[in-house]
């Protein structure tokens, strides 16, 4: 059955039959006549965001915690360009995110019109794909393989670039199932021969470890079941990234903690001394490798991804699977059940008692105060009292993002949302307005630092409009805290520029936008204010002003190895050398 | 040819190379790339190339489709081999790419790039010119009593040698195509 509307019409009938229930946007001219079409539903709700990075990051939000894609709409010119950043943000983490953007109609293009933008040039780079639609006719296809480039495959950012008179005119709509979906089929299975090559490896290894990441919560609940049957059936360590963190429980007994330049010491000695490296869903990013000709030097190699891309971009491994995490995992257990679930006992329990013994150093160790908030005890204090609830964290980009990952637990993939790629200030704000949105019941923590807070700060009027009761929870040391870590370790301790002056009271901050606030600054009053934040029943925002010049350790100072990490700030003089200072 | 000792292709001269030329272990590549011909996706190429600093010798695109709307990309590129293998998975990553050969690992291809000379002079070097240029097997495809326009076919490195010998005989301006290039076929013997 072919159908004649218009094409503002189609983009909503599309997104209906996609099963988009929430949209994140702002009107402006070139999109009003969509906007008109979603004021005539009731099908789809609409968020109005206060600024279309907010949008993104809110879409990115969503997708994170459902895994289903995330839509934003807005429209031509500033609307695409304040997108750019989400758009950025979502296509480095790999994130599901779906945005149309208006455009002038298609006989001003290139004529400098008003809110006129290139925004299918602009946004090439930052996409997966992007498209610009000239003909009504092509728009509901368009949309349907949007909607399935980002979804599949290695998920990532598109774009949909929508004239106003291609709104505004009649054509005939193509419904889902006959859209031209079937020319981008990325594989899915991977090599069984490679995959029986590892299986192999994995029954003699003696020092083998699981290094996982985003990738496997990307490829869906199944991959996270798959991937615990098979660190629980093997034994073997694992570790995560952060972007990755959740697959397997923290609580579980084979996980060693988060690695990288921030990670635990017992997670990056061990990446470090492994014979046998298997990778799943992980993409050796310069925060996880440190220096590269020092990585991981003695290990045998295994690396599954659905990016082929990602396979010997950055570290040369040995067994290169290309597939999707859940159904090379599924194979992979197949296999080595089959062959007599094998693995080298004696050989492990020793590599247990290395791990043991690198974990006793309690590398996440800190001086506790009874005056001072530290801002490692407020996490802890938060992670203890919000653990038994039902519990989504974002976070912003710093330091407490990385105290955040070291000293939080947890149990379920699509649990924390956090800029890794890009490492976004501005980020946690907006998505937790999006978690909000997908988990109305749930609690909703944004883990912030004061400087990233203010970057979004616009989005808690969303909150209120919307009464999504999130809960803002900054760890304030009036810093850039790691950008203060960085001029400490490279900088001779010059603060150029790294501190917070004329903060806003985020008290009176909260009562303007006319929800809760409360700031707290003893030790002993932190509980009750983390329990008045938790209870409280609509958005929050928590200001605890924490300890100033603390720095966050462990780390791997740029251009060091794995086992090379600072463990204090006793450790620093001379941490970084020059080759590394011009690392970032 | 060699005896002129010249780079092979344009690589040395390319503002596409973004890379360090003297590194160690470069390889040349010719790359055919078939994909949708659709707006934007030459841009999705170049912009893939350029944002990733790898290099582009040459670059040759044209429908060869209509009704499929398919377009064939030749690329010259030069990079180690771990460049090499990045750049063909990077390719192979863009939506609208349906196909990525590497026509210098699946076997000898036949690579011609076309290329339009100009040459300006009188008397002797007009003379040499045209002597050289059937050497050459050039065809002159414009003249006026001062100049000639060649038209030349041929590898890369013929057309660097021809257009070596025109320079000191009046060459006054030159457009080139950059490479196509197809496989050879199991049975062709070279020719």
């Amino acid at each position: 059955m072919t159908r004649q509307m218009t094409g503002a019409k189609m983009v909503v009938q599309a997104l209906k039959d996609q099963g988009v229930d929430v949209v994140f946007g702002y009107p402006g001219g070139a999109v009003l006549p969509i906007y008109d079409e979603i004021f005539l539903q009731n099908d789809i709700r609409h968020v109005l965001v206060r600024h279309e990075q907010g949008a993104v990051h809110a879409a990115e939000g969503y997708a994170r915690s459902t895994g289903k894609p995330g839509v934003v709409l807005v429209t031509s010119g500033p609307g695409a360009t304040n997108a750019v950043t989400g758009l950025t943000d979502a296509l480095l983490d790999s994130i599901p995110v779906v945005v149309l953007t208006g455009q002038v109609p298609t006989f001003m293009i290139g004529t400098d019109g008003f809110q006129e933008a290139d925004t299918v040039g602009i946004t090439r780079p930052c996409t997966k794909h992007n498209w610009l639609v000239k003909d009504t006719d092509a728009l509901g296809d368009i949309i349907h393989q949007a909607f399935h480039v980002a979804t599949t495959g290695r998920p990532g950012p598109v774009l949909i670039d929508i004239p106003k008179d291609v709104q505004f005119a009649t054509g005939t709509y193509t419904p889902r199932t006959k859209a031209r979906t079937a020319r981008y089929k990325p594989r899915l299975k991977g090599d069984t021969a490679a995959i029986t090559a590892l299986v192999e490896r994995m029954e003699s290894a003696e020092r083998p470890i699981f290094y996982t990441g985003g990738g496997v919560i990307n490829s869906g609940p199944q991959a996270s079941q798959l991937l615990r049957e098979l660190v629980g059936a093997t034994g073997f360590p694992i570790t995560s990234t952060l972007m990755g963190l959740g697959a397997y429980p923290a609580s579980g007994r084979e996980w060693i903690g988060m690695l990288g330049m921030h990670g635990l010491y017992e997670a990056n000695m061990a990446m470090h001394d492994c014979d046998l490296m298997i990778a799943i869903g992980a993409r050796f990013d310069d925060r996880i490798t440190g220096r590269v000709d020092a990585f991981s030097p003695g290990s045998f190699k295994a690396h599954v991804d659905i990016d082929p891309s990602s396979i010997n971009k950055v570290i040369h491994v040995d067994i290169p699977i290309t597939g999707d995490v859940a159904h090379v995992l599924e194979d992979l257990l197949r296999i080595w059940k089959a062959r007599g679930r094998k693995v080298n006992k004696e050989a492990l329990a020793h590599w247990w008692e290395q791990i043991e013994k690198w974990r006793a150093v309690d590398c996440l160790a800190y001086r506790a105060s009874d005056s001072t908030i530290k801002p490692q005890h407020a996490i802890q204090r938060l992670e203890a009292l919000s653990k038994g609830l039902d519990r989504y964290i974002t976070t912003e980009v710093g330091q407490h993002q990385m105290w955040a990952a070291q000293f939080m637990g947890f149990e379920e993939p699509n649990r924390l949302m956090t800029s890794g790629g890009l490492g976004t200030m501005g980020y946690g704000l907006p998505a937790s307005v999006g978690v909000q949105m997908a988990h109305p019941e749930a609690t909703v923590i944004n883990v912030a630092g004061e400087a990233s807070f203010q970057m979004n700060m616009q989005e808690m009027a969303t909150a209120v409009q919307f009464r999504l009761p999130i809960k803002q929870f900054i760890l304030n040391n009036e810093r850039l805290g790691m950008v203060r870590q960085w001029q400490d370790l490279l900088h001779g301790g010059r603060y150029s520029q790294s501190w917070s002056e004329s903060l806003p009271d985020f008290v009176k901050l909260a009562e303007a936008f006319g929800c809760k606030g409360r700031a707290v600054s003893d030790p002993a009053e932190l509980d009750e204010a983390i329990r008045e934040m938790l209870d409280h029943d609509g958005p929050f925002i928590l200001d605890v002003l924490v300890e100033r010049h603390e720095n966050c350790y462990p780390m791997i100072p740029s251009g060091a190895p794995h086992n090379e990490m600072l463990m204090g700030d006793d450790s620093t003089e001379g941490a970084i050398g020059s080759s590394g200072a011009t690392l970032v | 040819m060699s005896a002129l000792r010249l780079k092979k292709g344009t690589s040395s001269k390319s503002a596409y190379n973004l890379r360090d030329p003297h590194a160690e272990g470069l390889e040349s590549h010719t790359l055919a790339v078939i994909v949708d011909n659709e707006a934007g996706v030459l841009a999705r190429v170049i912009g893939l190339f350029s944002g990733r600093g790898y290099n582009i010798d040459s670059l040759t695109v044209a429908e060869i489709d209509h009704l499929g709307h398919q377009s064939r990309i030749t690329i010259v590129t030069t990079g180690t081999p771990a460049v090499i293998e990045q750049i063909k998975a990077q390719l192979g990553r863009i939506v609208p790419v349906h196909e990525v050969h590497d026509l210098t690992v699946e076997g000898r291809a036949v690579e011609r790039e076309l290329a339009l000379l100009k040459v300006a002079g009188t008397g002797e070097k007009r003379v040499e010119a045209l002597r050289l240029a059937d050497i050459f097997r050039a065809n002159v495809v414009d003249s006026t009593l001062e100049s000639f326009t060649f038209e030349i076919t041929g590898t890369p490195e013929k057309i660097d040698a021809f257009a070596e010998l025109m320079r000191p005989l009046g060459l006054s301006e030159i457009a080139r195509t950059g490479v196509a290039a197809l496989p050879r076929s199991d049975m062709s013997t070279d020719g």
